[in-house]
């Protein structure tokens, strides 16, 4: 019974993404049978195939409508700063030449996967910093810091304030 | 229409980075780097194809876009993957 | 409105530039991969804006269906580039290659 409900709302999100992919087909907001038929039906395998994916360990967090405010609101705030100096500091150091490379560890204390992704994809889009190698087991961080301040840093030292986002934001 | 062009002149400018990349593909001494260009190269070639989509007013080609973006993730996973088995 | 629109294909210009010059300039592959996924993807977000409001500035349809699909193209490259460099630099590394001049190497310890 879990799995037809799960199932569903796949469908449900499947048949939404092709509807609003292809409102410019016809006349605003209508769309023709063939096309809500073979939408349905591509839906319905997607859904088939992919709804363990949605929903395996705690994913189906995500569909909270409150994170997708706090996720808009980190998008243009402190993500959007961070990727600027991001970029900033890449041209400092391709004009320069100035680098000291390292790979460090730490241990931002996240739990589920959805809080992990976000986190690594954070890291590598703001300064200096590069994912390498999450540890499944134990949660910790390998990340490629192309100028280590600290052979043994915390999280707070690598990528500032993005651990405490993605616990609120994700997790 | 001036904005039109503006979008094909942007459009060239980025081929001519993808170009660049390209000495990268060409001379990067090992098969990371390589795949490092295309990675970078699939990245220009997508926002080329939004360009080009809108500077020309063809709607497909912003599909292909899509579905290009998509396809070249995939794409650099499978590469990586290969790299990972020790095969250089 | 035309002036965001060149405003931000300059930006995009600049920076997927700054990309391209980073995969020739620095010495190993990862800080190659840092140079070229930070740029393009900050670079290409901007080129896909101006086309966003580019589309949402002629409105109707046609204009609708560009702001959709240039927007989807921009979430597509915001979600799959990082992880995309993630996996080559993970490959890259389990390959054997050595960070060059690296002070620490906390991952080969693990090893």
């Amino acid at each position: 019974m879990r799995r037809v409900a799960q199932i569903a709302a796949t469908f449900a999100l499947a048949f939404l993404v092709y509807l609003v992919l292809t409102i410019p087909s016809g006349p605003l907001g209508l769309w023709s049978l063939d096309e809500l038929l073979a939408g349905a039906v591509i839906s319905f395998l997607v859904a088939l195939v992919s709804y363990r994916l949605l929903w395996e360990r705690g994913g189906g967090r995500l569909l909270q409508p409150w994170r997708w405010v706090l996720f808009l609101v980190y998008l243009l705030g402190p993500f959007f700063l961070a990727m600027a100096k991001a970029n900033l500091d890449v041209a400092y150091r391709v004009i320069t030449g100035r680098i000291r490379p390292g790979i460090v560890r730490f241990n931002p204390g996240l739990r589920t996967d959805a809080g992990r992704t976000f986190l690594a994809n954070s890291i590598t889009l703001t300064p200096g910093t590069l994912t390498l190698e999450v540890d499944e087991a134990t949660g910790d961080f390998y990340v490629h810091w192309i100028n280590v301040r600290n052979v043994d840093p915390t999280p707070e030292e690598v990528c500032g304030p993005f651990p405490k986002w993605a616990k609120v934001v994700a997790e | 229409m001036i904005v039109e062009l503006s979008f094909g002149v942007a459009a060239a400018v980025l081929l001519a980075y993808a170009l660049v990349c390209a000495i990268r593909l060409g001379i990067g001494p090992t098969a990371a780097d390589r795949a490092v260009a295309l990675d970078t190269i699939n990245t220009l070639v997508v926002a080329i194809m939004v360009l080009v989509g809108a500077a020309f007013d063809l709607m497909i080609i912003l599909d292909v876009a899509l579905v290009y973006a998509l396809l070249s993730f995939v794409g650099t996973l499978y590469i990586a993957r290969y790299l990972e088995e020790g095969l250089k | 409105m035309s002036a965001l629109i060149y405003a931000f294909l300059a930006i995009g210009a600049v920076f997927n530039g700054l990309g391209a010059v980073a995969l020739l300039r620095f010495p190993d592959v990862y800080t190659r991969i840092h140079g070229a996924t930070k740029c393009t993807t900050f670079g290409s977000i901007f080129s896909i804006l101006a086309v966003v409001v580019h589309g949402a500035v002629r409105g109707g349809g046609d204009g609708i269906g560009m702001v959709i699909r240039a927007a989807l193209a921009l979430v597509f490259l915001l979600l799959t580039n990082p992880t995309g460099s993630h996996a080559l630099a993970r490959a890259a590394h389990r390959a054997g290659i050595k960070p060059f001049q690296a002070v620490v190497d906390r991952l080969e310890e693990r090893k």
